[in-house]
């Protein structure tokens, strides 16, 4: 199968104004005869069934969490950037797509992410529409921060919650529509698979997390807006919920999954305290703004720093070394993630890391707050440093803070087209569930973005286009197709529950975790993904037949739940290092130690791996087929990423 | 740190339900209290025996879910989520009481996992403003002081976990609707539907059976996000204000 990217012809600028009038429409007064099933209700996920709803679709919800107003986007702290150009300092919507398309390493496709810089601005006048209470100057107009990988200002935020605040945006909107009686939620609902029928995506099977109950919910298109996958690693900083199953599912009912091992791992996060840890905590890169980061400059230094025997405020600015500052003079430490967090390891692993395990660097707040007061940088970020001081039982204000990269996002996905379509008909990904925008490396506050444009400006039209053409009439709930997919789904759960073997579920999530980490994190070789590889196959067979999950289906089974959803990371486990196998040159967060420059920063290869590596699954158990989409860069030049 | 656990458990919704002793050993205080729970859970199912079953989700002290009524306080000792409590608050050799949220509108679903739906419902009243995606003004059209729209997002910065409700001892869901209230009747774009909004909230939260405010403030005590009871102020006064001038009672 070619994969056709179904990306506009002529100017960029012009695309998505064309597309949109170029797609067919569905008239009013059939749209209440489509239904539309939403998976998840993130950002993406709430803004689609909203918006869908009150174009006059039937739209079906599904989260697992309690609530829609749970998920994880919820979490995101620093912002969400807009070509506003409010700061009058040069932004535009063709320097967001510069930005973006630089900073994802020159891996992701024009023509989309042009249309998230021309959707931005529409974004933050919808959320202001709905009431989220963004940061606001004394003047009464929005307020805006610099963050990674930009020289303009153009984050909106809500203190440090904006996430949050976009999500119960979202979230109310969904709430009216559920009370308009266009969209029926069910909650702590997991999607357990996709029912095809003729190759186009017609329902979906899914598990009542209460009662156990298997049922299909048949519809004219699926939308999956599940999230990331990051949550393979063990230790994250997504939730703990956060998993991969309805992505990998509809992957293995014929969705190709792109860039697998494109994983973004924050450079401030908390660093792991011990071998309880259940998940890591993420502090904005909006501190970066603001904290400077530094190590000691002598290994001996560091070393008196771990035994306890000198305190950071002791050590001297001289003998400092504020290592971004220095290697990026123009963009200091607002350089983007990947770069901020290889530099990181670096510098522990030249043993100048500064907490007990050497796996640390400080997060300097002294010189901000004596330029603009204790009080200022409260106001900026005053409920970061309170989560900060509650984890770790130390006061930023008075001490630097340590940090260490993490693993956070993935840039990696299901692959779609230009109309969010994966390569199953009629099924939709959106978010951070599909790969399309961010490349090999997503800036910071791009993620709202993404998600926002993806569910309440992009697919209310990519959508009717499809439905429009497959006509309205009722989607067979009778047929074989679902029996068959709701049947292979009790199966699958009754074998998970009948290997009644002696370990649990979290001992071989946390030993994938430590192969993953270990093999296809932050660094990666050819030598280190082939054992890698080998260890995840004996693992995955060791699960099979040795998992104990205890309890029945017919009841609240958090064992269950988690054993499902870990089965499906140690498949896609495998594929992550199968592509970062094939990926043999460094890109973004993808870091080949066979191909760097002489500075040691990620050299592209572009003459072989200008392309979207999206993978077929063939059987279990079975090598996957790469498919290549060829990226083509007609409005920007490829130049090697420098932030010097 | 060597503790003792008295937990709530009840298989399902129709089981009566009682405390069961467990001692945990081998605690350390830079755990997380849930941490803490994982460790006992890791140690039950090495027996055979069913883990204890617990809401939690972000475990960054944002989304909400987690609901554990510690020793007598909802979210334990600290004005903090359950999440974000660290076991450095307890000392060696304590007993630790757990139990799940006590509301009639909060059926318990199993052992310390509670049916919260009734506060979704509440936001489908009228939580929101009513426009659709797309047409709407340039975001600088419409300026806001920045004093208020700081105080709408204090209230705005509620979490929906549940815990004033836990806290009161009316079961009352007032700290939780004034706060959704409060943030849309400050803000410009709340004023169209205000008086409808403030009925409508208020008429479900009855609806669901919380109970009444008798102005304790354990609500607010407890809160991990620090809502003010400035909000149930603000929204008796909108209610009232609705009830003589709207036309759709």
């Amino acid at each position: 199968m070619i994969l056709d990217s179904k990306s506009p012809i002529g100017p960029l600028a012009e695309k998505w104004t064309k597309h949109k009038f170029n797609s067919k429409l569905v008239n009013p007064a059939n749209k209440r005869k489509y239904e539309v099933i939403v998976v998840g209700t993130g950002l993406a996920g709430a803004s689609a069934a909203a918006s869908l709803a009150e174009l006059g679709y039937k739209v079906k919800a599904f989260c697992f969490q309690d609530s829609p107003r749970r998920a994880h986007s919820i979490a995101a702290q620093g912002g969400i950037n807009a070509a506003k150009n409010y700061q009058n300092d040069g932004d535009s919507v063709f320097r967001l797509f510069y930005d973006t398309i630089k900073g994802g390493d020159y891996r992701s496709r024009e023509s989309n992410v042009y249309r998230l810089a021309e959707v931005s601005v529409n974004i933050i006048d919808q959320c202001v529409a709905q009431g989220v209470p963004f940061a606001r100057e004394y003047g009464g107009l929005l307020a805006n921060r610099s963050f990674g990988g930009a020289q303009v200002s153009r984050t909106f935020y809500a203190r440090g919650q904006t996430g949050q605040q976009l999500l119960l945006g979202a979230y109310s909107a969904l709430s009216r529509q559920v009370a308009n009686g266009k969209v029926k939620l069910y909650p702590r609902t997991e999607m357990m698979d996709v029912v095809t029928i003729d190759g186009h995506a017609r329902g979906i099977v899914t598990r009542n997390l209460i009662t156990g109950a298997i049922e299909t919910h048949a519809a004219h298109a699926v939308l999956l807006c599940t999230g990331g996958y990051g949550n393979v690693f063990f230790l994250s900083t997504n939730a703990m919920g956060s998993n991969v199953t309805a992505a990998w599912r509809a992957h293995k009912k014929g969705a190709y999954f792109a860039n697998p091992c494109y994983t973004q791992i924050h450079p401030t996060c908390i660093p792991v305290s011990g071998d309880h840890q259940s998940k890591l905590t993420l502090m904005s890169e909006s501190l970066r703004n603001d904290g400077r980061v530094w190590v000691p400059k002598t290994v001996e230094l560091a070393q008196k720093l771990r035994k306890g025997e000198i305190k950071p405020r002791d050590i001297k600015d001289e003998d400092r070394d504020y290592y971004l500052e220095r290697k990026y003079p123009s963009f200091g430490n607002l350089v983007p993630r990947d770069v901020a967090s290889r530099n990181a390891k670096d510098v522990c692993d030249e043993g100048r890391g500064v907490n007990e395990t050497g796996q640390a660097v400080f997060l300097d707040f002294r010189d901000a707050i004596n330029r603009d007061s204790e009080e200022a940088i409260r106001a900026r970020y005053g409920n970061l440093f309170d989560m900060y001081q509650q984890i770790t039982g130390e006061n930023p204000y008075q001490t630097p803070m340590k940090i260490y990269p993490a693993v956070h996002y993935t840039m990696g996905g299901l692959w779609v087209d230009y109309n969010l379509s994966t390569t199953v008909p009629g099924l939709y990904s959106l978010g951070e569930a599909n790969f399309s925008d961010h490349g090999a490396n997503r800036l910071g506050a791009s993620a709202l973005m993404q998600g926002l444009a993806d569910g309440y400006f992009v697919i209310p039209y990519t959508i009717g286009d499809y439905l429009a053409q497959i006509g309205p009439s009722p989607v067979d709930a009778n047929h074989p197709e679902f029996a068959k997919a709701e049947k292979g789904v009790k199966d699958a759960i009754q074998q998970l529950l009948s290997i009644k073997g002696s370990k649990t579920v979290d001992y071989f999530h946390k030993k994938l975790g430590h192969i993953m980490w270990e093999y296809c994190g932050m660094a990666r070789n050819a030598e280190g993904l082939t054992k890698a590889k080998g260890m995840i196959q004996e693992l995955r067979a060791e699960f099979w037949k040795d998992v104990k999950v205890l309890g029945a289906n017919e009841e609240l089974n958090q064992t269950l739940e988690k054993a499902s959803r870990v089965a499906d990371f140690l498949e896609l486990g495998e594929l992550m290092v199968d592509d970062a196998l094939n990926r043999s040159e460094s890109c973004g967060g993808h870091f080949r130690l066979e191909s760097q420059t002489p500075e040691g920063e990620a050299l592209r290869d572009d003459e072989n791996f200008a392309y979207v590596a999206a993978w077929e699954f063939m059987a279990e158990n079975a090598p996957e087929t790469l498919h290549k989409e060829p990226l083509v860069f007609e409005n920007v030049k490829l130049t090697q990423r420098s932030y010097k | 740190m060597k503790l003792t656990l008295k937990i709530w458990r009840q298989k399902n919704a129709s089981d009566k339900g009682g405390f069961v002793t467990y001692p945990i050993d081998g605690i350390s205080t830079d755990m997380s209290f849930l941490e803490m729970m994982d460790v006992l859970n890791e140690e039950l199912s090495a027996k055979d025996e069913d883990p204890v079953h617990f809401d939690h989700d972000c475990r960054e002290g944002i989304c909400g879910m987690c609901s554990l009524y510690i020793n007598g306080h909802p979210h334990g000792p600290k004005q903090t989520t359950t999440c974000q409590l660290h076991m450095r608050s307890f000392s060696d050799g304590d007993t630790i009481t757990i139990e799940p949220w006590r509301a009639a509108a909060f059926p318990v679903v199993k052992d310390l996992v509670v049916d919260r739906a009734s506060f979704d419902r509440i936001i489908q009243a009228g939580g929101y403003v009513s426009v659709n995606t797309g047409g709407v003004p340039d975001a600088n059209e419409i300026p806001i002081p920045k004093r208020i729209a700081d105080e709408a997002f204090d209230s705005a910065t509620c979490i929906g976990c549940g815990a004033c409700v836990a806290a009161c001892k009316n079961a009352s869901a007032m700290l939780f609707t004034s706060a959704k209230i409060s943030q849309l009747a400050m803000l410009p774009q709340g004023q169209v539907e205000r008086m409808t909004r403030a009925e409508k909230m208020v008429a479900q939260m009855d609806a669901e059976g919380f109970g009444a405010c008798t102005n304790t403030g354990a609500c607010e005590a407890e809160c991990p996000k620090g809502i003010s009871l400035t909000n149930i102020a603000r929204m008796n006064r909108e209610y009232f204000s609705a009830s003589v001038k709207s036309e759709n009672v």
